[in-house]
């Protein structure tokens, strides 16, 4: 409790307020832009901020992905076209409600159902986080080694429609990974001695999220536009009251654990939020035509994956999505490694960091709930002013991580990849995981063979890693099983989330 | 032979419709509603939604008027007008005008002045 209040003391000094609301302002907006969200941010933001004091830059991220995900459900309730791919259910019942004349309730009783569920899990992060710490401190390098095997594999099964996909981009990420001269011969390196430090992964980031994004959008520029339905002020009755605080703290209960495990952030436990919802409601009639708790239940259950996330994050370094991948590249740009040793190494930026989050959480809904309306104007830039000034950042930013000409040409090369995966539905976050966490996983599986002196059984030795191993057996079952299927069955199984492309999903 | 009306969905636009159906009557020719976007914007103010071109068209029918309307995506807006007009070969087109600040002119720039200096026919700028 006394490290929690020293880290408000800390988070509430006027410049570290300033980036709050800096983050939250900005999480917001790319969270109501489809296409920008708050992964593609962060790593934009990531090099400008180099010469920031890693707490403020911190605060400044953290307050970003809370954003994203309060900004979304706008986009998804007044345009039904998700800002990101954690409201894509929101977009289900909440535009219903929007063309019923309800957008000012649905935009309510997703604010208040984000700040609840946001608060409540970040509560249960500061309980936790401090219990795991020691926990992980125990695991040896197997059992490390298993947990990041079950990450990559839990990232590319879980998410998205085709397997094969996900694999090709977690393979690209891993083949990514490796180049470099870290194991002391050169790999993938080409005789290149600019690629003997590996390629940046921040330039990746950028490339990918950005670039690949921004010509996705050149190449798409002309569109009809989209029916917007007005707003006003939003509020709730209390009948919406009543309707809505179930769904709320059920959320809540879906969406934490599920963003704690590696499987992939806010999407399962929205969806499983959402049929809850329809089968306990009072009105399931109105399910399909507006009903309040398909919205509130989706929308408490996104922001709190959101808090479980950064749990994962914190205390084994292991990021679940792509917002918290990147993160973790500023924890690293910053020569910090969240870790076993992360919280008790550094005690005031973690507990500042988790302060932040209530901040942040209670700006946001001070922000959103009153501008709600002036946040949907924004989708009326043009968007080749947006892009300009996204590939600016991207350039700069790419260009700054080690001030040479050399990473330009990386970024150009990853941004064709990036628009080649959105092209073809390649899931991109598996490739951001698997270069992250590639060169870890054979680091830890050199250090577990170092150990055991070239003994293979080593890999199995500890209880930690035979539960992994036993949920991966699991998981790869569960897709074979999957592909045998006919055909036909699968294609009912499929959401219907088709208008989404794979590109939204940052 | 017909009036052309540059729409949009406000005041000026609604302006230059009232003005063009009423010329058209006069005329007894055709009327032509152009309401086209640049298509950049994920949303567009200015572009008419389906059930209000509905509507429009339902009512100006009503009042005998025989109206076609034109909706379409182009890069640049006043010429996709003056396309239209050259096409059917129009007697008049109707635009709404609006005070523009100079910077707000500078940045936007004006729909309705293209057409005033580039049309090969009369043109009618009307104020709501």
């Amino acid at each position: 409790m006394d490290l929690l209040l020293e880290g408000f003391s800390q988070a509430l000094t006027p410049t570290n307020l300033l980036f709050a609301v800096i983050g939250v302002l900005l999480g917001t907006a790319v969270g109501v832009l489809p296409g920008i969200g708050p992964a593609m941010t962060v790593a934009l933001l990531l090099p400008v901020t180099y010469n920031v004091e890693p707490a403020s830059a911190l605060i400044m991220f953290a307050g970003i992905y809370y954003g994203g995900m309060y900004g979304g459900s706008t986009t998804s309730i007044l345009l039904n076209t998700p800002g990101e791919s954690s409201s894509v259910i929101t977009a289900l019942e909440g535009n219903k409600m929007a063309k019923a004349g309800r957008a000012s309730q649905a935009l309510a009783t997703a604010a208040i159902g984000s700040f609840i569920a946001g608060t409540i899990g970040t509560v249960l992060l500061v309980a936790l986080a401090p219990q795991i710490g020691p926990l992980v401190v125990q695991l040896g390098a197997p059992s490390y080694f298993a947990i990041l095997l079950l990450a990559l594999l839990a990232v590319t099964v879980v998410l998205g429609s085709s397997k094969l996909r996900g694999f090709a981009s977690l393979f690209l990420g891993l083949t990514v990974g490796l180049v470099g001269t870290s194991t002391g011969q050169p790999r993938l390196t080409f005789g290149q001695g600019q690629l003997a430090d590996g390629i940046e992964v921040v330039v990746v980031a950028v490339a990918i999220f950005a670039l690949g994004e921004a010509l996705w959008v050149a190449a798409h520029l002309r569109r009809k536009p989209l029916e917007i339905i007005p707003v006003g002020q939003p509020w709730m009755s209390k009948k919406d009251w009543r309707r809505s605080w179930g769904p709320w703290l059920r959320g809540t209960a879906y969406g934490f654990p599920f963003g704690a495990l590696p499987a992939g952030g806010a999407e399962v436990p929205t969806f499983l939020s959402y049929v809850t919802e329809r089968k306990l409601s009072k009105h399931p009639e109105e399910f399909g035509h507006g009903a309040i708790e398909g919205v509130a239940g989706p929308e408490a259950a996104n922001n709190a994956s959101a808090a479980g996330t950064l749990l994962p994050m914190l205390a084994l370094g292991l990021p679940t999505t792509a917002t918290a991948a990147v993160i973790l590249v500023a924890f690293e740009s910053y020569g910090l490694q969240p870790g076993p040793q992360f919280m008790s190494a550094n005690p005031t930026l973690v507990w500042a960091l988790l302060a932040s989050l209530f901040i942040a959480n209670t700006l946001l809904l001070v922000i959103n709930l009153p501008m709600a309306p002036l946040w949907a104007k924004l989708l009326q830039i043009p968007r080749p002013y947006l892009y300009a000034g996204i590939l600016f950042f991207a350039s700069l930013g790419a260009y700054a991580a080690n001030f040479s000409a050399f990473d330009l040409a990386v970024l150009l090369v990853f941004g064709l990849l990036g628009f080649a995966m959105r092209r073809f539905g390649i899931p991109v976050l598996p490739l951001i995981i698997g270069v992250i966490l590639g060169p870890r996983l054979e680091s830890q599986l050199a250090e577990a063979l170092a150990i055991s002196q070239g003994d293979l059984g080593t890999l199995w030795s500890e209880p930690v890693a035979i539960v992994c191993y036993l949920i991966i057996a699991l998981l790869v079952a569960w897709t074979i099983i999957n592909v045998v299927r006919p055909a036909s069955r699968r294609e009912q199984d499929a959401t219907p989330t088709s208008e989404t492309r794979e590109g939204a999903n940052l | 032979m017909s009036v052309i009306a540059a729409y949009t969905p406000d005041e000026f636009g609604r302006a230059a419709l009232e003005h063009a159906a009423a010329e058209a009557v006069r005329r007894q020719t055709g009327l032509v509603v152009v309401n086209g976007t640049r298509g950049d914007a994920l949303v567009d103010t200015r572009y008419a939604h389906d059930d209000e071109i509905a509507a429009l068209q339902s009512r100006l029918a009503a009042d005998g008027v025989e109206v076609t309307v034109r909706r379409d995506v182009a890069p640049d807006v006043a010429q996709l007008v003056l396309d239209v007009a050259a096409e059917t070969g129009a007697a008049l087109i109707v635009v709404g005008i609006r005070h523009r600040s100079p910077v707000g002119k500078a940045l936007m720039g004006s729909v309705s002045q293209r057409i005033l200096l580039d049309a090969t026919c009369p043109v009618l700028a009307v104020k709501p």
